[in-house]
């Protein structure tokens, strides 16, 4: 049976090999950055395990691991920029002209395959879409051949390794060209693609130490808890800045929820349960339009489309994160009572 | 592991969160020193932090996922990709960024109500095909971008990205946030039906279209005020040079 961990390895595959590309490269940094992160995607079910079982050192050793990603990161995950040398000079000029070349090929490329280009990047949601519908009858004698209970992810890692295959047959690659570019693509996010998950990681410790709760009381005390309004504008705008603090509103959510909405709004004031969950994790999500925590929306596309200014896309958002917030505070005084 | 410590303390690592963005510290070092100050102020011994760190980091591995597709997307680059998507779409002569774009918001937006959510995004959709598509019709329409126009046009085209999939998504089909909403409520004695509560994300994914579009129709017509003002300059002759679709950057 096809399971997620099948498809973890074959991530973890593309990380050690940016790694091992940027070592020959005596990248030492950046090679170890992804040497890191790919641990948790080729070990981490034996670590898990291991916890599980009561063997405490290898999961202790990913957080030696973590605590080394944050210094790694420090020191120029993104390929470290030294001050320019007269070889660093000359290989820049090699490079430019290099780079000369290469556009002139990508553009007779272009000319070439036209609309064949599309096919691959296409294939993608065409495949994921055939596997979603088809997971529950592709079977085996019986057994599944797709772990119903990850279709969706497994599905994603499918169709990108068929969409890989047809894109180097369309465009006659070499299969090394797989690794090549996107270890590209790896090193021009950097750092950033590790942040959502070390976010989800500091969620967890967050949640552990009861910062949630010290969180809950603060606000509780100082709102004056028999205005439902006065309630419902600190549930909406806390779901708004602890999802900007967390650059997540799934662990804003729980948080806010238990700390204010289920004890003032739904037993205090009855309000309906699920519409103040559904427009209070919305809410939520327009923090997330506006914090440079929410690396893989706001940070990552700054980097893939080379944006000069980091807060880029935050600025186009903004407007609309604080019109939707507005709408949907008025939506919630209108439904929720 | 206990789950309520007491007091304000872990409180710090929210701090550290705050102050550490306040002085433009690299992220991935603030967050991990958050997770540190907050765990020691809880007094949790080294070996158990290390451990939940650990144990932690390995949990939220899916995040890793969309790195799936970029070896797909970066081979399609290297053959010109970004260049035929910009041709391509200089093709349709109504076609105005604008409409590309609320177009697009419409499309993510559909998609990720059925659970499609992974189909599109910024590695996969906006860097090979949206924003060059989006460069391509605004050059187009109102004449050659300057380097802020083009930066403020691929902006945009990540914003619309977003926006479509925060506010298609959970409205149909039970997914992620849903069903947290559900198993949290769930813990709490509160016992509700998935479908009960995904249809009030439809009120602030209608909210949602209509708030972006305006914004970016409201954008279309600056960008066109603002160009039409620079084309008006005595610098004009340089605004009337023919290659309207250069090719951005290196990719480097």
């Amino acid at each position: 049976m096809l399971t997620l961990s099948h498809v973890f390895l074959l991530l973890g595959a593309l990380f050690l090999g940016a790694a091992i590309l940027n070592l020959r490269e005596r990248r030492w940094a950046t090679a170890g950055f992804w040497a890191i992160v790919a641990v948790p995607l080729v070990a981490g079910d034996p670590i898990l395990a291991a916890a599980k079982a009561g063997t405490r050192w290898p999961a202790q050793a990913m957080g030696a691991g973590v605590i080394a990603l944050a210094v790694l990161a420090t020191l120029g995950g993104r390929g470290g920029r030294r001050a320019p040398g007269a070889a660093a000079i000359a290989a820049a000029n090699a490079a430019a002209i290099d780079a000369a070349a290469i556009d002139a090929a990508r553009e007779a490329s272009a000319s070439r395959l036209r609309g064949w280009l599309f096919v691959p990047a296409l294939a993608i949601p065409a495949i994921m879409i055939a596997v979603l519908r088809g997971a529950p009858y592709l079977t085996l004698r019986g057994a599944p051949l797709i772990d119903p209970a990850q279709v969706p992810l497994i599905a994603l890692g499918l169709a990108a390794t068929l969409a890989l295959i047809l894109a180097l047959v369309v465009t006659r690659s070499q299969p090394i060209h797989g690794l090549t570019e996107g270890r590209r693509l790896l090193d021009s996010i950097g750092w950033a693609a590790v942040l959502p998950m070390l976010l989800a990681t500091l969620g967890t410790v967050f949640t552990a130490t009861g910062v949630g709760d010290a969180i809950a009381h603060l606000v509780g005390a100082v709102i004056p808890t028999d205005s439902r309004i006065a309630c419902l504008v600190a549930y909406g705008l806390g779901m708004v800045v602890f999802t900007a603090i967390m650059g997540n509103a799934f662990a804003a959510f729980p948080v806010m929820t238990a700390g204010i909405g289920l004890p003032l709004l739904v037993h205090g004031h009855g309000a309906n349960p699920a519409a103040l969950g559904s427009l209070g994790m919305l809410t939520g999500y327009c923090g997330t339009l506006l914090t440079p925590m929410a690396a893989n929306f706001n940070v990552v596309p700054v980097l893939l489309l080379e944006l000069r200014d980091e807060y880029s896309v935050i600025r186009m958002q903004w407007p609309t994160a604080i019109a939707l917030i507005a709408t949907n505070l008025i939506v919630m005084s209108m439904v929720l009572f | 592991m206990t789950a309520h410590v007491t007091g304000y303390a872990p409180l710090l690592g929210v701090a550290v969160v705050v102050v550490g963005f306040a002085l433009k510290r690299n992220p991935v070092l603030i967050v991990v020193l958050a997770g540190l100050v907050s765990g020691v102020a809880a007094g949790l011994s080294p070996g158990d932090l290390l451990a939940r760190l650990g144990t932690a980091f390995v949990e939220s591995r899916t995040l890793l996922l969309f790195a799936l597709t970029l070896p797909v997307i970066g081979v399609l680059e290297r053959a010109g990709l970004r260049e035929h998507a910009r041709r391509w779409i200089a093709g349709f002569a109504r076609l105005t960024l604008a409409r590309l774009l609320i177009g697009y918001l419409a499309l993510r937006q559909v998609l990720s109500m059925f659970g499609l959510i992974h189909i599109a995004g910024h590695p996969q959709t906006v860097r090979p095909l949206l924003a060059p598509m989006s460069e391509a019709t605004a050059s187009r329409a109102l004449g050659p971008l300057d380097d802020d126009a083009r930066e403020r046009v691929r902006a945009l085209a990540a914003a619309t990205d977003n926006v479509g999939v925060f506010f298609g998504e959970d409205v149909f089909l039970a997914f992620g946030a849903v069903l947290l909403i559900q198993r949290f409520y769930d813990g709490q004695g509160l016992h509700l039906e998935p479908t009960q509560i995904a249809i009030w994300a439809l009120p602030t994914a209608i909210a949602a279209f209509v708030i972006h579009s305006a914004r970016i129709v409201v954008f279309q017509a600056r960008l066109r005020r603002r160009l039409a003002a620079r084309g008006a300059e005595p610098s004009a002759s340089s605004a009337a040079s023919p290659p309207p679709h250069e090719p951005p950057g290196t990719g480097a």
